[in-house]
């Protein structure tokens, strides 16, 4: 990453985004600007969409129509055209990191294997480098000790960690998490909620989607609501969340404690 | 009361062996060609492309809905006469249980392949994976793992099929049993052995797969 500030400071900018299977229309038209550096939460009730817009934006959802940038990459959407090839879609998709919701670690190589996959296999990096590279990256996510093992014997905490550094490996412009928290035992969210803030604070920018809201007003300086493929309302954290403007917003926000005190 | 008479048979003991090590032999042929045909027929059943799909669904239900002996009689006497090309017995012998087999490996190939959670993919994916190298390092070795029983118990029942082909004059155990009984007129003693050769080579591999399998769940 350059330091350089263009005049458009946007790492990922999406256009007129749509989405629908089969019938059902789940992102109806979606705008959204992320600047480089920024953390954005999406959230939204479930079936909202939010999950599908972030999967979009690394082709794992194809979608029906609109434009999406990021970084120097784009790819151009619309309902006649062929999906993008499949060697475009991995380059593409090489160039964003994302954890998931089930840490979908791969059971059969141990933590540093996991870790070095990416670079070893999508990069041709050479073995003893990307070895390296994984022990230091484990070594941030405060995992080191358990290079050898295998996923089975971690924590869920840990095996999110280990993701995040698996998906770090990569050295993404962009790093989407799809509810990262969402199945973790409640004594094991904060020590990935801790790394996922000392990414934001190293200047990654970050897409979340979140039920954390606490953490989302902490942490992101964007929150978008989706509700039904909209956008309903879209502001600075803190704003959006204290005081929304939109009923739907507010109505969503009561069933959670938004603060951390 | 009948009286049993083995000692005729030592004499014939090379005979024996012969027959059991063709049998062996066309065994491990058809089961390494039979694999190879199954995972292609597999890989092709789970491809985005419909006419592949159509394609290896054709071969399977062709092959598991007929009867082995019937497939080992019309590759041997009928396709020659339908295109000219004569094979001889062991040749379609060999072609015959390979494609048998193959689509029934398919199946347990595609259903190995299918039971991976499809989060496994996606990760691959989402390293920036193409979709081949995702099935070669993510899913296919996890797969595996999954498949080697049902393909073992399906090896297992290629090595009985291949008494099929003594129909066709192939001189493996069973054809040579038929030999000597016309040679000895004892056929209670002749079948009486060739079933227990048989049943000594397939016990201990039924026992090496029971032992795999639980070997299996605990490895990585």
């Amino acid at each position: 990453m350059t330091g350089t500030v263009t005049p458009d400071n946007t790492k990922i900018e999406i256009t007129n985004l749509k989405k629908q299977f089969g019938s059902n229309i789940v992102l109806r038209d979606i705008n959204v600007k992320v600047d480089a550096g920024s953390v954005v939460a999406l959230i939204g009730p479930s079936g909202s969409g939010k999950s599908t817009l972030l999967r979009c934006m690394n082709l794992l959802v194809i979608p029906n129509g609109g434009r999406i940038r990021i970084g120097h990459h784009t790819f151009v959407f619309d309902d006649g055209s062929k999906m993008p090839r499949a060697k475009d879609q991995a380059h593409f998709r090489s160039n964003t990191g994302m954890v998931f919701q089930h840490f979908n670690l791969f059971p059969h190589k141990t933590v540093l294997q996991n870790v070095m996959e990416g670079p070893l296999v999508v990069k041709r990096m050479p073995k003893a480098q990307a070895a390296q590279l994984a022990r230091t990256l484990l070594g941030k996510v405060g995992l080191a000790d358990k290079a050898d093992t295998y996923p089975d014997r971690l924590s869920g905490g840990q095996k999110q960690r280990v993701a995040i550094a698996r998906a770090l490996a990569m050295e993404p412009e962009v790093m989407l998490f799809d509810e990262a928290t969402s199945a973790l035992d409640p004594e094991l969210v904060a020590e990935v909620l801790g790394v996922m803030r000392d990414l934001a604070a190293e200047g990654m920018t970050m897409i979340i989607v979140t039920h954390e809201m606490a953490f989302a007003r902490e942490v992101a300086d964007k929150v978008i609501f989706l509700r039904d493929g909209v956008i309903v309302e879209e502001g600075p954290a803190r704003e959006l969340i204290d005081n929304p403007k939109q009923e739907a917003t507010r109505a969503f926000l009561s069933h959670f404690h938004t603060r951390n005190d | 009361m009948y009286t049993w008479d083995f000692n005729i048979l030592w004499s014939y003991r090379w005979l024996f062996l012969n027959g059991t090590l063709m049998t062996i032999a066309i065994t491990a042929g058809v089961i390494i060609l039979g694999l190879l045909l199954g995972l292609l027929a597999g890989l092709m059943q789970l491809s985005r492309n419909p006419i592949l799909r159509w394609i290896s669904w054709a071969y399977i239900e062709i092959f598991r809905c007929t009867p082995l002996l019937v497939q080992l009689l019309w590759f041997y006497y009928a396709l020659p006469v339908l295109t000219g090309v004569e094979l001889s017995a062991m040749t379609a012998a060999v072609m015959t249980l390979s494609l048998y087999g193959g689509s029934f490996y398919a199946e347990v190939i595609r259903g190995g392949v299918i039971a991976i959670d499809p989060g496994q993919s996606e990760a691959g994916l989402a390293l920036g994976m193409t979709p081949a190298k995702v099935m070669k390092r993510i899913v296919l070795p996890q797969a595996i793992k999954q498949m080697i029983p049902p393909l073992m118990n399906q090896s297992i029942i290629q090595f009985k099929n291949t008494s099929l082909v003594s129909v066709l004059a192939v001189p493996d155990l069973l054809y040579q049993g038929q030999v000597i009984t016309m040679d000895t007129f004892r056929p209670l003693e002749v079948y009486t052995v060739i079933a227990v050769i048989y049943f000594v080579v397939l016990v201990p591999l039924t026992a090496i797969v029971k032992r795999s399998e639980k070997k299996l769940q605990r490895s990585h």
